[in-house]
């Protein structure tokens, strides 16, 4: 019986590019356990937002994550909407969705080039972000920023792709469709490649649904969950594309998932612009009615989850956030486990985790080192609450 | 010029520290290592250990966890090491001012040599922000 050995990984380490805390418990080679320390990330956002004017938290909810910073306003604005009923004019539909596309694109070649560079294969780290660049050209052009791009308004966009643009933007798909060939041969077809990414991290169908994972992870396993198809958002029920699902659900089909979905991604770009009517990007919305708002997106990591409470006033009076990768990051403790080492280190990236969208807090007594509250306490508190209240109905 | 200055102008080192950004800014700096920039023509790279470094580039509102960590951090660069604040939050914490778990700005945690604001600041900017400090390195030798 060998001895159980912790490796620490982190706060901040070479291999990740966030201050995040995990322990390997290993047995030689191989790993055993892990264990996520969060927290290095929280900024307390979704109090924050309960403190600023309806406007001001679209700005405030896409400075929680840099990757997927379209993904979060537009849940929100989703939420918001959701809560009044409101109409949002067509053209706005449509521009939103193309920046929802054009920002996976862009996240999904900055995961490929991550992934590259963590199994030490720099050579598809350099290509993919040297593409990566004409998509953040384009965000330069339609928004006037490479990332934080400020479009979403509650009611509409605040900017219009003019029609100037519109040649530019589809030159430039033009341009990423071959380069999208190169990446697909080179990660499909390469042995390497194959020899470290097949039967590596495997999540099953089974084991991804108990652990409610999301997105590409979740596709990957062979689940087949899409929010743009399940839930129609934006216009996406008025372009055709295709859900992409991979059945083994190791890091090679997560691979798979993501370049394929790029190509989806160019698909619905082509149509949008095509397609666009003209006319109105905002409805002018003046004031939100009292109640309450879901908004669901298809972030590029998965389903990204915004709730809004509203009393009538400018605020809102609660904002829950719940970030894809807060699912997807608990799925490592299954794929993680019964590695070697280094495997490991692709594994945890290999869900495409944004540990800045999912930090939680939890409150430490520091005299007695106790915890005050965390989330269980919380739970059992909510559900004795609804017990209480199931006895009073039942009497 | 002495030898020291000579070779801390000539490859710069750096060690990148997150102290809970977005990763927008993270990513930018990471970006200047990737072709279209290629800041490693100047001979700076990114290191893994913070011993080997000479600039310490900080993003984000430092909280209460990371806080410590950055003074730790700061404590084991070998000296003379450059402190480059990059982003809005960075520089004065923006909208996080009145968050609960952002005690101080960075500035307060340690000393910073130049800063980068922007949100996220374009590579351009990162990078003249980089030519400005190296030149005020220089100037500080000839006084």
């Amino acid at each position: 019986m060998s001895k159980k050995v912790i490796i620490p990984i982190g706060p901040y380490h070479p291999l990740q590019e966030e201050p995040e805390f995990f322990r390997l418990f290993v047995e030689g080679e191989k790993v055993v356990d892990i264990d996520i320390v969060l927290g290095y990330m929280h900024r307390g956002i979704e109090e924050l937002a309960e403190h600023k004017h309806y406007d001001q938290v679209a700005f405030l909810v896409e400075r929680i994550c840099g990757i997927c910073s379209n993904s979060h306003p537009f849940a929100y604005v989703n939420a918001v909407e959701n809560i009044g009923k409101m109409e949002v004019p067509e053209r706005a539909l449509y521009i939103r969705t193309i920046i929802a596309e054009l920002e996976r694109l862009h996240s999904h070649l900055l995961w490929l080039g991550l992934a590259g560079h963590f199994i030490g294969y720099n050579t598809v780290w350099m290509w993919s972000w040297r593409y990566r660049e004409p998509v953040l050209d384009c965000f330069e052009m339609i928004t006037g920023n490479r990332q934080h791009y400020g479009m979403m308004k509650i009611g509409g966009v605040r900017r219009d792709i003019k029609d100037e643009d519109v040649p530019v933007l589809k030159k430039t798909l033009d341009e990423l469709v071959p380069a999208l060939d190169m990446f697909k041969g080179a990660v499909m077809d390469d042995p390497v490649i194959q020899a470290r990414l097949k039967g590596v991290g495997v999540l099953t169908r089974k084991q991804a649904i108990e652990w409610c994972a999301v997105g590409p992870t979740a596709r990957a396993s062979g689940v087949d969950i899409d929010i743009r198809r399940d839930d129609p958002y934006g216009a996406y029920d008025k372009v055709d594309w295709n859900v992409i699902v991979e059945k083994d659900g190791d890091i090679f089909s997560k691979t798979v998932v993501r370049i394929l979905e790029m190509y989806e991604s160019v698909g619905i770009i082509r149509q949008c612009l095509d397609r666009m009517p003209k006319g109105e990007i905002d409805a002018n919305v003046k004031d939100i009615p009292p109640g309450e708002g879901i908004g669901r997106v298809e972030a590029p990591r998965g389903e990204c989850f915004h709730y809004v409470k509203s009393d009538g006033t400018n605020r809102p009076l609660r904002h829950k956030i719940r970030a894809p990768s807060y699912m997807n990051v608990a799925t490592n403790k299954v794929a993680a486990v019964g590695q070697t080492i280094s495997d490991t280190t692709i594994t945890l990236a290999a869900v495409d985790p944004c540990y800045c969208c999912t930090e939680r807090v939890m409150v430490v007594d520091k005299k007695t080192n106790g915890k005050i509250m965390d989330g269980l306490d919380l739970v059992r508190l909510s559900q004795e609450k609804t017990e209480k209240i199931k006895k009073a109905l039942k009497q | 010029m002495s030898l020291k200055i000579k070779a801390l102008t000539k490859s710069l080192w750096v060690f990148h520290a997150a102290t809970s950004p977005c990763n927008n800014c993270d990513i930018e700096v990471l970006d200047l290592f990737t072709p279209r920039h290629d800041i490693e023509r100047f001979g700076m790279t990114l290191v893994g250990s913070v011993r080997h470094a000479d600039v310490l580039v900080v993003t984000g509102v430092p909280n209460y966890k990371t806080k410590e960590r950055l003074k730790k951090l700061y404590s084991q660069v070998s000296k003379p090491c450059l402190v480059v604040a990059i982003g809005n939050c960075a520089c004065g914490r923006i909208m996080f001012k009145e968050s609960y778990n952002s005690p101080c700005p960075v500035d307060e945690v340690v000393p910073v040599d130049v800063y980068i604001p922007g949100c996220p600041p374009k590579p351009e900017a990162m990078i003249a922000g980089i030519v400005k400090l190296i030149n005020k390195l220089k100037a500080k030798e000839k006084k």
